[in-house]
């Protein structure tokens, strides 16, 4: 029982994919420009993370090692094309902002990765557990990121306006701003832990 | 059961196998989606018609009219904007390749006079920053006297032929992105051409209508635009009535008729 909730948690604080990992990092800087979008993208690749781990898991018997990138990618390709044309059917203003990222999660490495190093060694159980909980953590990353960069770029967040926007810097909004903001937020989970630590 | 070891017919028969799984996968997903996703295809497509004429009762979806212009191969997709059965304006999904990097899609709607109500910049590669502005830079007004910036409730024969002022015309081009600028017209004067013919289209439809069907909205708005027609450009008036056998014989011979005088 502990080491199915342990795999649960891990994702979310302890291997953080974006504060501890820092894999999937073009995503993440790309689409945080501002809370909602950031927890869309988040969503999306949870459900990916969730469909790849566990038929990953499923089928790594029939898999022989030397051919089990193309077999993994194959896999993430086919769940990121059918998360694509759901969202295209029932969520198109959510296609026009995240654009082409929803297609580029296929090379997302944190799901490769985690097909790599969870999926292919471990039971269905764990492997699931495991997606949920990363894709739990990266979606939490990213929506703290573009919260942080929606407040301090425009003056609301999740649409909800705080404080007028000619006090708002624009920076937050665009790449360079994502640099800083990320810098900041991994510096502070840093100090965080090492604080717990000590 | 240990793993499958990598030889060649182990390799080839997983991967296969994985393929045709994902493959099925994909085409259920396929069939269950393809009508949601038409359906927001048009609803977006509708929406952006709602943004460039005036207001209309009609679908202009069903009543979309397919002008081909001279020279080009693909017809032009027109949708008709109609207020109680008479037509207030239409719709041309006009595109230029012209653009910086290429083709670039727009929506433009005219009303009933010759004049550019809105347009929707549709699709585009344009540098951002720079070309990309199109949609706000022709929404803006103008600096300076003489020159046009704005395209909204422009009438089009006034301003012809639409030339930057860098090529000696009155239209004032987006800093620093002149071949885009150039491209964005390019794309309105087509725009107008199809809109044109597709006007011409209807209002010889409408006179054939007319001797069927009593008390129609048709027969006043024909009325109305049949002086404007032959003060216009004499040749066309002329060649409108000439040929009213077949419609795509019509829609390209009053194009010929009205092409010289607008590209310039």
């Amino acid at each position: 029982m502990n080491k199915y909730l342990s795999a649960l948690t891990n994702g979310i604080i302890k291997e953080n994919p974006t504060f501890v990992l820092l894999l999937g990092m073009c995503p993440t800087l790309a689409t945080t420009t501002n809370a909602l979008n950031g927890l869309s993208m988040g969503l999306a690749t949870t459900f990916v993370l969730i469909c790849s781990n566990s038929m990953i898991s499923l089928l790594k018997k029939l898999i022989p090692d030397s051919v089990r990138i193309p077999a993994f990618i194959v896999v993430i390709a086919g769940f990121v094309t059918v998360v694509q044309m759901l969202i295209k059917a029932y969520l198109p203003e959510l296609d026009k902002s995240l654009g082409i990222f929803i297609p580029l999660i296929v090379v997302n490495c944190v799901v490769l990765g985690r097909a790599e190093s969870i999926a292919s060694k471990s039971s269905v159980g764990i492997s699931l557990l495991d997606g949920i909980g990363i894709g739990l953590g990266f979606s939490l990353s990213l929506t703290i990121l573009g919260a942080v960069r929606e407040m301090l770029g425009t003056g609301s967040i999740f649409g909800l306006k705080i404080y007028p926007d000619n006090y708002a810097s624009l920076l937050f909004v665009l790449a360079p701003g994502a640099f800083v903001v990320l810098g900041f937020l991994i510096a502070f989970k840093n100090h965080l832990s090492n604080r717990k630590q000590a | 059961m240990k793993k499958l070891s990598s030889t060649l017919p182990n390799m080839i028969l997983s991967l296969t196998i994985i393929c045709l799984v994902i493959s099925f996968l994909l085409g259920v997903m396929y069939a269950i989606t393809a009508k949601p996703i038409a359906e927001a295809e048009t609803k977006a497509k509708i929406d952006a018609i709602k943004v460039v004429v005036p207001p209309f009762d009609n679908n202009p979806f069903e009543e979309k009219l397919s002008i081909a212009l001279p020279g080009i191969d693909t017809p032009f997709t027109v949708y008709p904007a109609k207020k109680g059965g008479a037509p207030v304006g239409y719709a041309v999904e006009s595109y230029t390749t012209k653009g910086f990097s290429g083709r670039f899609d727009m929506m433009v709607g005219f009303d009933m006079e010759d004049n550019l109500i809105d347009f929707s910049i549709l699709k585009h590669e344009e540098t951002p920053g720079l070309g990309a502005k199109m949609q706000e830079w022709f929404t803006s007004p103008a600096k300076g006297e003489g020159v046009i910036r704005d395209f909204r409730n422009v009438n089009i024969p006034a301003h012809q032929p639409l030339k930057v002022t860098k090529d000696g015309g009155t239209v004032d081009a987006i800093t620093a992105a002149t071949i885009t600028s150039r491209a964005f017209l390019d794309g309105i004067e087509c725009a107008y051409s199809v809109y044109r013919a597709a006007k011409e289209q209807s209002f010889d439809k409408a006179n054939i209508i007319e001797g069927e069907e009593k008390g129609k909205d048709a027969s006043s708005s024909s009325a109305n635009r049949e002086p404007q027609n032959e003060d216009k450009n004499a040749p066309s008036g002329a060649s409108a009535q000439e040929n009213s056998s077949s419609a795509s014989n019509k829609a390209s011979s009053t194009a010929t008729g009205t092409s010289p005088s607008t590209r310039q």
